[in-house]
């Protein structure tokens, strides 16, 4: 008997937590989404499962799954979770929908600037941005004199002054992890020094001056960091930070918010976060959205049931209980010195990332293929000239070329 | 038994095999010669995204896929020959660098560097598991009993705990930060980087795969350990034949099926090394076969994957293991004719 009242005690509380007071309405149509599982999307799917009926998968390698679910009929989930490259196979399948009508229904609260249009269709909701940034531990550069880092040079002698005088383990970090992570700041780099990945014809172009360049920065870079960090993903970099391993890093804006969580972090309020250094033309970095995308093959009571959910997963009560995890394109954010990195890049000229097919391919090519240039093992002209070529074959084989 | 009884005993696994192991082989096989692409077509579009305080909008040439008119993205499936395997070996690039007699310039090439690595991975590691089975069956045969079972439980725990876990557990000892590299670093008073060199990445594989594999090993050895003549041990002793001599001309003949045995089963598995490339992240300086192959078949982030040169590098790994086992199972058939076994 006993047990019986202890079980019906865990029903009523399972029960009442999930309240319906942060929702605007009772959901009562089954929604499903899928999406990356970072802190901001931990935030919003929480919000929209307040409205009753929804099943959040957050999942890092939701991108293995999201193609094929969504190209079921009907698809697996009503609602995606999407980065600014990870749409492209969604658009190029054309499984998620227009949404329009349901902006104009629903979407009285969000910005312009929140909405993804392509050929002037709103295919997504944005919810926040993202991009790489210095981050760099002041009480370390006040008593070293050393001044807010602007250029790659400029790193790389805080970095030598850093090492003389011996304070931390490593006096850089990165997330130099090969493939998917050490392409990016690859990308990175390159876009920062004015570079263009692709000639006539969808070819490689980077086997050049610019590449060059960025290549041997990166190996510059290399010298001050912890000697496996080919290893290294933005976690482990986050980590060194945090636990006073390193004194300066390129990270994520989402990551930013970590460095002041007193449970995980020893740096509170010694980190500052700055614009990402500047390459010949621009910052040294890219400029990534997350957002939202409805799947075309459901019904549209669904599809209306779906984005109502989500509004109410992006709406301002969500973003000022979670202000720090994301810089929130949502009204209401009020952006703290955790986002100050991510504006000042985005200020001082920062290219969005030149999502699209042809450059997946490349960004596998060159993952797979800038480590041989880092190790030693080739030079930087080959290492390129075989990322060129690793990338030729792919693209041909994909019917690219 | 009688015929009848026979086959209606083996029809259900004989169709499991057929569906689940012959067919899926046979369509990686037809698909290693096929190329199936997207129909790509040319269209100016303006994408619109978020900049910081007002959106980003650009037009651009972009490169999309082709729709059918239900919506479907149009797939076309080209017979190439071995033009897969030709892009997959890089056969010139091969011969030179065989020419030149320069390992430097075949590890350039990354199907001949993650071949280089497993058949090394394999031939290392063999001889090493079997030399440790063995000497841990013949320990713990000679232990008094009370002691057997809690020794036979502890000494097959490495085998029972899932690879990849495993693994992770090695990489956690060893990295930067890892309570072995730090006790390491202090005993020696050096910065110790294990995961910074690809001679360390594949000695800790080695370790690894030795310290997982070796149970399995044991318990086959020391089930067959039961089973030889304890009179024919006997007389040896008698003739005053030594520890060694009894184990070099009786218990090593006795189970020498019995090390053919686990030889084929950990060649098989050691060919297709994955989970130590993929828990250590060392595919910057050390990658397999097989994980070559599941680097073609994940997509990246725009959906793109090279399917046809996963098929071709599959066959190949199957290709791979056929030949390597080939003189194990000659001898087995030859021993079975001579009716040893």
């Amino acid at each position: 008997m006993k047990i019986k009242l202890f079980l019906l005690g865990i029903a009523f509380a399972l029960v009442s937590n999930i309240s319906w007071a942060g929702c605007g309405f009772t959901n009562v149509t089954e929604v499903r989404s899928l999406s990356n599982s970072f802190d901001a999307w931990k935030a919003v799917t929480e919000a929209m499962s307040e409205c009753g009926n929804v099943t959040a998968t957050l999942d890092s390698e939701f991108k293995d799954k999201q193609p094929d679910a969504f190209a079921a009929n009907p698809s697996l989930y009503e609602i995606g979770g999407v980065s600014g490259s990870t749409i492209t196979p969604l658009l190029n399948a054309g499984t998620i929908r227009p949404l329009d009508d349901l902006v104009a229904k629903y979407g009285q609260n969000l910005n312009p600037n929140q909405l993804i249009k392509i050929d002037g269709k709103i295919m997504g909701i944005a919810m926040s941005v993202n991009n790489q940034h210095l981050m760099y531990r002041k009480d370390i550069f006040d008593n070293l004199g050393i001044a807010e880092p602007k250029t790659h040079d400029d790193v790389l002698a805080a970095a030598e002054k850093i090492k003389a005088a011996n304070v931390v383990d490593y006096p850089f970090g990165a997330a130099y992890k090969s493939g998917w992570n050490l392409a990016e700041e690859f990308v990175n780099m390159y876009l920062g020094n004015g570079g263009e990945f692709f000639g006539d014809g969808n070819a490689p172009a980077i086997n050049n001056a610019a590449g060059v360049k960025s290549l041997e920065t990166m190996k510059k870079l290399t010298a001050y960091m912890d000697p496996e960090y080919l290893t290294s993903d933005s976690t482990y970099a986050q980590k060194q930070m945090q636990q006073e391993k390193i004194a300066m890093a390129y990270l994520w804006a989402t990551r930013a918010g970590a460095m002041d969580n007193a449970e995980e972090s020893k740096v509170v309020g010694k980190i500052v976060m700055a614009s990402a250094p500047m390459g010949d033309v621009r910052p040294a970095s890219t400029l990534w959205w997350d957002g939202i995308v409805i799947a075309k093959n459901i019904s549209d009571a669904k599809a209306d049931a779906a984005f109502k959910v989500a509004m109410e997963g992006l709406d301002t009560e969500m973003v000022t209980a979670n202000n720090d995890d994301a810089v929130w394109l949502i009204t209401g954010f009020n952006p703290g010195p955790s986002a100050a990195g991510a504006s000042a890049t985005a200020a001082n000229g920062a290219a969005p990332y030149p999502s699209g097919s042809r450059m997946g391919v490349m960004h596998t090519a060159l993952g797979n293929g800038i480590a041989d240039f880092l190790t030693g093992k080739k030079d930087a002209t080959s290492a390129l000239a075989d990322i060129e070529a690793a990338y030729t074959s792919a693209a041909k084989e994909k019917g690219l070329m | 038994m009688k015929k009848r009884d026979f086959y209606f005993f083996v029809v259900p696994s004989l169709l499991m095999m057929f569906l689940f192991i012959a067919v899926p082989l046979a369509i990686v096989f037809k698909q290693s010669f096929f190329i199936t692409q997207n129909v790509f077509e040319k269209v100016e579009v303006e994408t619109c995204t978020p900049g910081f305080l007002k959106q980003i909008c650009e037009t651009k040439i972009e490169t999309k896929p082709k729709l059918d008119e239900n919506g479907n993205v149009i797939e076309v499936s080209v017979f190439v020959g071995f033009e897969n395997y030709k892009n997959l070996l890089q056969i010139n690039k091969f011969k030179n660098a065989v020419y030149n007699l320069s390992l430097n310039e075949i590890e350039k090439i990354n199907f001949w560097k993650a071949f280089r690595f497993t058949i090394s991975f394999c031939l290392i590691t063999l001889p090493l598991v079997i030399f440790l089975g063995l000497l841990i069956a013949l320990t713990v045969n000679n232990l008094t009993r009370s002691i057997k079972g809690p020794v036979i439980f502890i000494s097959l725990l490495p085998f029972i705990i899932t690879p990849i876990i495993g693994a992770l557990a090695i990489r956690w000892l060893f990295v930067g930060e890892g309570i072995l590299t730090a006790i390491l670093e202090y005993l020696m008073q050096k910065d110790i980087a294990m995961f910074a060199n690809a001679w360390t990445l594949e000695l800790l594989m080695i370790i690894y795969r030795v310290w997982h594999v070796a149970p399995f090993a044991f318990i086959v050895f020391y089930a067959g350990l039961q089973t030889v003549n304890k009179e024919i041990l006997e007389s040896a002793v008698i003739d005053g034949a030594n520890r060694f001599e009894r184990l070099r001309y009786i218990i090593i003949p006795h189970l020498m099926p019995l090390i053919i045995f686990v030889s084929l089963i950990h060649l098989m598995d050691s060919y297709r090394v994955f989970e130590e490339i993929v828990a250590f992240s060392s595919q910057a300086y050390v990658i397999s076969l097989q994980w070559l192959t599941y680097d073609f078949l994940i997509p990246d982030e725009t959906g793109n994957r090279l399917i046809n040169r996963a098929s071709t590098s599959a066959m190949l790994t199957m290709v791979g293991v056929s030949i390597i086992i080939t003189p194990l199972l000659k001898r087995t058939w030859e021993d079975y004719r001579e009716g040893k076994l």
